[in-house]
């Protein structure tokens, strides 16, 4: 078993997130050769065949090329599986190499499972279990399902470049927005989900973030909706947090999302939904209307 | 100019999924469908361009599964698609999203779509793959998960959502696909008038077997709900005596209250 490894880089750094590919590789089994489109001075701790191409010549983002050298090491390699994070890299790059080979391809995988891998769908709600009917594959890992692994043995460096240009042209980072709160410090966070309704109930939940003494925070569609700042946004592109209670009003739990808080010490889930995947990380999950229970909640706290 | 955009009718995420005779996925009894939430994106982004353009410009939506679709597309219609392919195929959700792609792929090669909008995933399946699988077939420029979308003197510019906030601001040119990220902008409802304009609308129905050629690459052997985390505790009930046991665990596990 052979395992190619595409680690991951931006603006000018190496991605903790790369050595998660490391963990999914030793679970498997296998030799594994990496593939990095970086730079010299940011090198990973890693011990095997390490395939370099320079982000300055390659671009951090050229789907086009960077295809074209992860052809390139297939080619020399050979490998049985070739494998990214499911990150905006990875997922989109992954299709366009899966498709050049022919191969079948598996993403966000979590676990590996009897016969094959499992991977989550109906918004995580549940599970599947899937296999490659190819001998080759190209696999997405979910973000945080595998354990980083480095390693200090050094590595065999050989450089690799591409020819010719790419149809994406790549212009500028936008930084992420000012955060007017800090939620990273807060020790209360109140979250606020789509399933408080609308904006006009708003004042409900702040009510309850007063009573405890906590911040707001909210999941995805709410910042998108406009009902709170954009800097309240928790997850995988938001803020990561690690309160000491975190209450969740009406969020169903995304993966998304709870790659943003599942650090925190004690989770209170408010929801209708008694399957909701918020339930996998809340330490108590109330089946209730937000509405009918958070009033409530408050009245009791205030007394 | 000719536009397409991909939607896929998907299951209300609040249902109870129960596996199907098979064990390989969910039963469809007692399951409400409507748009996949990223699709609705795209639709809107695709009808704000068509829109821009004028006249000249045509909008096809395309939707691959049983009768029931024909409901996401007129939604897709009514809110200013302005015709729709509805590939007809009752064993839509036995195939892999290699097939998906093929069969889309399959169905625009020859029609000259300059301009392909798709979601950046299905929220049943999730895979991320048919948008830019789609393009490699069709050997069309693409980039993935946008949240900002400008077409002018024939480029696209585009803004990627990254990791932690950031983006990353991106050209391409026609002929592209892009998947469309939550955000990306805010879906209109359709209008009552624009709901009875679009019965007149056309619907071309094309059997399946007309498009597919490919075979599967990825089998599912199992559809099952998450192994339960133990520690938690699930409150039901009489919401007045919910807050009171609340209320006593806030006190016992947190310094919240102390
Ligand atoms: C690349 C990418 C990045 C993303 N980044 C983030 C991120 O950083 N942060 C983030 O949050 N999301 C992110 N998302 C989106 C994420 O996948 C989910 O769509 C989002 O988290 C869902 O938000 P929600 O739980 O508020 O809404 P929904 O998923 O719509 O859930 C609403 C919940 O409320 C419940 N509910 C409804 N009504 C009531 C009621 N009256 N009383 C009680 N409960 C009720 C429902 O049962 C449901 O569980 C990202 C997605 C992608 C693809
Ligand atoms: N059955 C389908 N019919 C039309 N478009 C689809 C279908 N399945 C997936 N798509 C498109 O491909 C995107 C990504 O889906 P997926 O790869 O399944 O996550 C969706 O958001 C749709 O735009």
């Amino acid at each position: 078993m052979k395992i190619l490894l595409v680690g991951e880089y931006r603006d000018g750094r190496l991605l903790n997130s790369t050595y998660e590919l490391v963990g999914f590789a030793e679970q498997v089994g296998g030799d594994t050769v990496m593939l990095l489109v970086g730079s010299e001075t940011q090198l990973p701790l890693y011990s095997g065949t390490l395939y370099l191409a320079d982000a300055t010549v390659c671009g951090e983002y050229n789907p086009d090329m960077h295809k074209r050298l992860i052809l390139e090491v297939v080619q020399k390699e050979n490998p049985d599986y070739i494998v990214f994070l499911h990150s905006s890299y990875g997922w989109d790059l992954a299709p366009r190499v899966a498709a050049a080979l022919g191969a079948a391809q598996l993403s966000e995988v979590i676990a590996l499972a009897d016969g094959g891998f499992e991977v989550g769908c109906c918004s995580a709600k549940m599970r599947r279990t899937i296999k490659p009917l190819t001998n080759r594959a190209v696999i997405t890992i979910q973000a945080g399902a595998f354990a980083a692994v480095q390693s200090e043995g050094g590595f065999d460096l050989h450089k690799v470049s591409a020819e010719g240009a790419g149809r994406v042209s790549f212009l500028a980072y936008e930084p992420a927005e000012e955060r007017a709160v800090d939620l990273a410090k807060a020790e209360v966070i109140i979250a606020v989900g789509r399933g408080v309704g609308k904006k006009e109930n708003m004042p409900v939940i702040s009510a309850l973030a007063k009573a405890m003494g906590g911040e707001l925070g909210a999941s995805r569609p709410v910042v998108d909706a406009e009902w709170v700042a954009h800097s309240q946004q928790i997850g995988t592109t938001g803020q990561t947090v690690s309160p000491k209670l975190y209450v969740a009003c009406g969020i169903s739990g995304a993966i998304q999302h709870l790659a943003g808080m599942k650090k925190s010490e004690f989770v209170v889930a408010i929801n209708r939904d008694k399957d909701a995947p918020i339930g996998e990380v809340a330490d108590v999950l109330v089946v209730a209307d937000v509405m009918q229970f958070v009033p409530a909640l408050t009245a009791r706290l205030s007394n | 100019m000719k536009l397409l955009v991909c939607i896929k009718q998907v299951p209300d995420q609040e249902s109870r999924f129960e596996p199907d005779a098979a064990g390989v996925w969910y039963s469809e009894t007692d399951v409400a469908f409507r748009m996949n939430e990223y699709d609705e994106y795209a639709v809107e982004q695709a009808v704000q361009l068509r829109e821009n353009l004028g006249e000249g410009a045509e909008l096809t939506v395309l939707s691959i599964g049983p009768d029931r679709v024909v409901e996401v597309l007129k939604k897709a219609l009514a809110m200013g698609c302005d015709n729709a392919a509805h590939i007809l195929d009752n064993d839509a959700s036995r195939k892999d999203p290699w097939q998906i792609a093929s069969i889309i792929s399959s169905y625009a090669e020859d029609k000259g779509f300059e301009i392909i909008f798709a979601g950046m995933q299905s929220q049943d399946r999730c895979s991320a793959q048919v948008g830019v699988t789609v393009a490699e077939h069709l050997g069309f420029a693409c980039t993935t998960t946008i949240v900002g979308f400008e077409y002018a003197n024939g480029m696209i510019t585009v803004r990627r959502e990254l990791e932690g906030g950031m983006k990353g601001v991106v050209r391409l040119p026609p002929p592209a696909l892009v998947t469309c990220q939550l955000g990306l902008n805010v879906p209109r409802y359709p209008t009552l008038p624009n709901i009875i304009k679009a019965k007149k609308k056309e619907i071309t129905v094309i059997p399946v077997a007309d498009l597919l050629s490919e075979e599967a690459l990825v089998a599912t052997t199992g559809f099952y709900p998450p192994a339960k985390k133990c520690g938690g505790i699930v409150l039901e009930g009489d919401v007045a005596e919910l807050v009171d046991k609340v209320f006593v665990i806030l006190k016992e596990k947190t310094a919240v209250l102390r």
